[in-house]
């Protein structure tokens, strides 16, 4: 397949790699960007182990051609402890042991963040709603749910 | 006598056969009713998704749908939950080697379109409806099944899901016909 030239933001830097179009986002970062926080669970999204956010919003990255991000601005783990949210579900998750092996965890918080940006204080029903697909198979879904909830009540500034 | 028993038994036979000539909505009703289009055209806060189940004696073919498997969400405007958008999975065009379906402007119909257990006639007038179908005119319809990327996914689903089985081209040909003919709707 032929390649091509896709110019993207990436935690505020302008990336312009050349690759095949169609290559999905998360080969792009993971190999060539060496962003490795964002995780390979299934390919298919099914699982959001892959997530970041892309203008904002959480997005699969292992179905994502890389030209659909051209001109976008994608956001990964690794920028999220920057930003005061991201650094507070940081702490949330160190203090409450929310990570058990940790694999979806990065899909966990992307999503969390994303969520919190958009319902600052939200109902378990937003809570499920807005995870319902970052699958834990460690199950720590109560885990999470009470750090949202803290968080929501002004925790771990 | 003989006579009036005679045209009672024609009146029966052209009742008969009008019976069984199909109505020029029933093409249309057997795509609509296909899993393709009723898995986003749900009555249901969520989409379905579903499975082919092929009877192993007789062949006869069914679907069992089901919810989506990861739960998500209609949403106020029927593209998900505020920061679970259907746009998150569904790309542009299938991807993941067809596995991961995706079309432009992929959504769940809006609830005034829900189709799930409607028959043939009530299908037809919720179709014609402008007040429940956006308020498109039959020409608009004819427009929306020829062109609209979702609908045309229906016949590009792409994986191992199977279409429904006229081909779009002969759909168009039954659906400009109904159209032509003022929309008619079946009695049942
Ligand atoms: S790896 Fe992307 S959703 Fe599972
Ligand atoms: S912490 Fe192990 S899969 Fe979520």
């Amino acid at each position: 397949m032929t390649k091509e030239t896709v110019v993207f933001t990436v935690n505020d830097r302008v990336e312009q790699t050349v690759v095949s179009p169609e290559k999905p986002l998360l080969w792009v970062l993971r190999d060539e960007l060496d962003l490795t926080g964002s995780k390979y669970g299934c390919g298919r999204a099914l699982c959001g182990a892959c997530t970041v956010h892309v203008d904002g919003q959480p997005t699969r990255a292992c179905v994502t051609p890389v030209k659909a991000v051209e001109g976008k601005r994608v956001t990964t783990i690794e920028a999220l402890s920057e930003t005061e949210l991201g650094a507070r579900v940081q702490r949330a998750w160190k203090s409450l042991n929310v990570p058990q092996c940790g694999y979806c965890q990065s899909g966990q918080i992307m999503a969390v963040v994303a969520l919190l940006r958009a319902i600052p204080k939200p109902t378990d029903q937003n809570i499920d709603e807005a995870l319902s697909g970052n699958i834990c198979r460690c199950g720590m879904y109560p885990r999470i749910r009470k750090a949202v909830h803290e968080l929501a009540a002004g925790g771990f500034a | 006598m003989i006579r009036k028993t005679v045209f009672a038994g024609v009146a029966l036979a052209v009742s008969m056969v009008q019976a069984q000539t199909p109505h020029p909505f029933d093409p249309i009703a057997e795509v609509l009713q296909h899993p393709r289009c009723l898995n986003c055209h749900t009555l249901t806060e969520y989409p379905t998704q579903s499975r082919k189940i092929v009877d192993p004696v007789s062949g006869a073919v069914s679907y069992e749908r089901f919810r989506h498997a990861q739960r998500v969400i209609r949403g106020e405007d029927g593209f998900g939950a505020p920061t679970l958008k259907c746009g998150a999975c569904h790309q542009d065009t299938n991807v993941a080697d067809g596995k991961m379906p995706g079309a432009p402007h992929w959504h769940l119909a809006p609830l005034s379109m829900g189709w799930e257990g409607l028959n043939r006639r009530d299908l037809c007038l919720t179709l014609k409806d402008t007040s429940k179908n956006g308020g498109k005119s039959l020409e608009d319809l004819v427009t929306h099944v020829e062109k609209d990327a979702l609908v045309l996914w229906g016949w590009e689903p792409g994986g191992d899901r199977d279409t429904p089985s006229p081909s779009h081209d002969s759909f168009m040909v039954d659906f400009i016909a109904w159209a032509d003919a003022g929309g008619p709707c079946p009695e049942n």
